[in-house]
């Protein structure tokens, strides 16, 4: 069976998409969690597993990968328009 | 997982998994010579490239530490090096550098040689195929990975290779590393981003200096021409692709570094000493990452790569592996390791890894790579800029 997205770590709270997913599908992560996807994800875009408030973090690989700037519904697309490099303001404060 | 591999015992206790005689330029302008010698020689490779002449300080030393690294492999059985006579990167001093890994090697020069190129020729041939017949007598046994050196390269890669195929080969590095082999990450210009993982990663506070210099280095001398290196990445493609800040575009890069602790930080084509994972100061552009791998001893090259690409090293054998279901079905012919299946079918990162460590073995114990089997053999030597602005 095709698989429709990858969870790269047990702490991540995104998911990648291996194929579009249209907004309200309903998504199987586990057996007992169900997301309702509330954007069309393009092929190998991410989208949260879980609620996540701006300031927080986002995690992929186990790993931060941002830091929210808009604040993120569960099923909500991740991208560029809600959350932003964390990389530089950590370069500069060194 | 099987733990041995059948290779060629070398002095100094290095093991190659191939049995190859090298033809060498030292310098560009006997570049024809050594093709003619190497079509003539069995198992021969010709090691042609633009350089050898011209050249000064850091980058002249660069390009001679890159030559001899090759003939220096455990791959290649023997070196014959063919120079011209007046170049400043001298063939006489390449064999003596070569010379220090007590393997066969012989050098000539063009202008030496009543005849020129057509005499040098034939007497390359001669001496070549006399090499090749003593490398046939030699007989394979079996070593433990202790004896290899992988090089983990990624190149054409898309949003895939970072969730599917690199993390795979994160897990075949470890357990290079936990046998006891050495693995290479290179492309340290796709490190930016995971600095901070890196150095807690780095043993001892040499090696997590030396991964913050070369990036700050690189970042302040690149400014002075107005480039902001931090600033182009991830790159409107990447971002297209769903690859939203620096640091994702990275890891998916260092997963292939898997989670072994970093002994420390290579020169571009400087040979490891000690066991472990290292990383190596080397540029983005596959075939000058692979060759730089080469010459640091690396016996196989694991490469990544998402859109596909058919490249090969003269010198180790690349595996390649990719995670895009289209690439490897339009792409197949270049394609050893299908780890799209992540994605077609129910396979897991695990899975993909315990194929990849299968064909790894085979292709240390002789099995020929889609690069071989094709006659990919890309050769091409990073330069530290002579001349780092621009000249008019």
């Amino acid at each position: 069976m095709k698989k429709r997205f990858i969870v790269m770590n047990s702490e991540d709270n995104c998911a990648t998409s291996l194929e579009v997913i249209l907004k309200d599908e309903e998504i199987k992560i586990k057996e007992d969690k169900i997301i309702k996807i509330s954007h069309n994800i393009p092929f190998g875009h991410k989208f949260a597993l879980t609620d996540i408030n701006t300031g927080e973090l986002i995690k992929k690989y186990g790993q931060i990968i941002g830091i929210v700037t808009e604040d993120i519904k569960k099923g909500d697309w991740i991208h560029t328009h809600n959350i932003k490099s964390h990389y530089l303001e950590r370069v500069a404060n060194e | 997982m099987s733990e041995e591999f059948m290779g060629y015992e070398r002095p100094k206790g290095k093991v190659g998994i191939r049995n190859k005689i090298a033809i060498l330029s030292s310098v560009s302008c006997v570049n024809h010579v050594t093709e003619e010698i190497a079509k003539k020689v069995e198992n021969a490779v010709a090691l042609t490239h633009p350089l050898g002449c011209g050249q000064f300080g850091p980058d002249f030393l660069n390009v001679q530490r890159t030559l001899a690294g090759l003939g220096k492999n455990p791959n290649i059985y023997g070196t014959i090096i063919v120079g011209l006579g007046c170049e400043n990167l001298k063939s006489e001093d390449l064999a003596k550098n070569i010379g220090r890994a007590k393997k066969p090697v012989e050098f000539f020069n063009v202008q030496d040689f009543k005849g020129g190129g057509i005499a040098l020729i034939e007497k390359g041939i001669k001496v070549g195929r006399k090499m090749a017949s003593e490398a046939n007598e030699l007989k394979k046994e079996s070593f433990d990975f202790s004896h290899l050196i992988l090089g983990l390269e990624c190149g054409g890669s898309d949003s895939i290779s970072g969730i599917t195929a690199n993390p795979a080969v994160g897990i075949v590095s470890d357990k290079v590393v936990e046998l006891g082999g050495i693995s290479i990450l290179p492309e340290f210009t796709e490190w930016i981003g995971t600095e901070h993982l890196l150095i807690d990663r780095a043993i001892g506070q040499k090696a997590k200096r030396d991964i913050k210099s070369p990036l700050k280095k690189l970042i302040e001398n690149t400014m002075k021409v107005g480039i902001d290196f931090r600033g182009v990445q991830p790159t409107p493609g990447n971002i297209e692709g769903g690859l939203t800040t620096i640091e994702e575009k990275s890891l998916g890069t260092i997963a292939k570094a898997g989670k072994a602790p970093i002994i420390g930080v290579l020169k571009y084509s400087q040979q490891p000493k000690r066991k472990g994972l290292w990383l190596m100061v080397e540029p983005g552009n596959d075939i000058e990452s692979m060759t730089g791998l080469a010459a640091a001893g690396a016996q196989a090259i694991i490469m990544t790569t998402g859109r596909g690409s058919p490249t090969g090293n003269p010198v180790a054998p690349v595996i390649k592996t990719c995670g895009n279901p289209h690439s490897c079905d339009w792409l197949s012919c270049h394609i050893d390791v299908d780890a799209s299946t992540i994605i077609t079918e129910e396979k897991s990162i695990e899975d993909i890894a315990e194929i990849m460590w299968k064909e790894l073995v085979e292709v240390l114990n002789g099995k020929k790579t889609k690069a071989e089997e094709l006659g990919f053999q890309d050769l091409a030597i990073w330069r530290y800029l002579a001349f780092p602005f621009p000249m008019n």
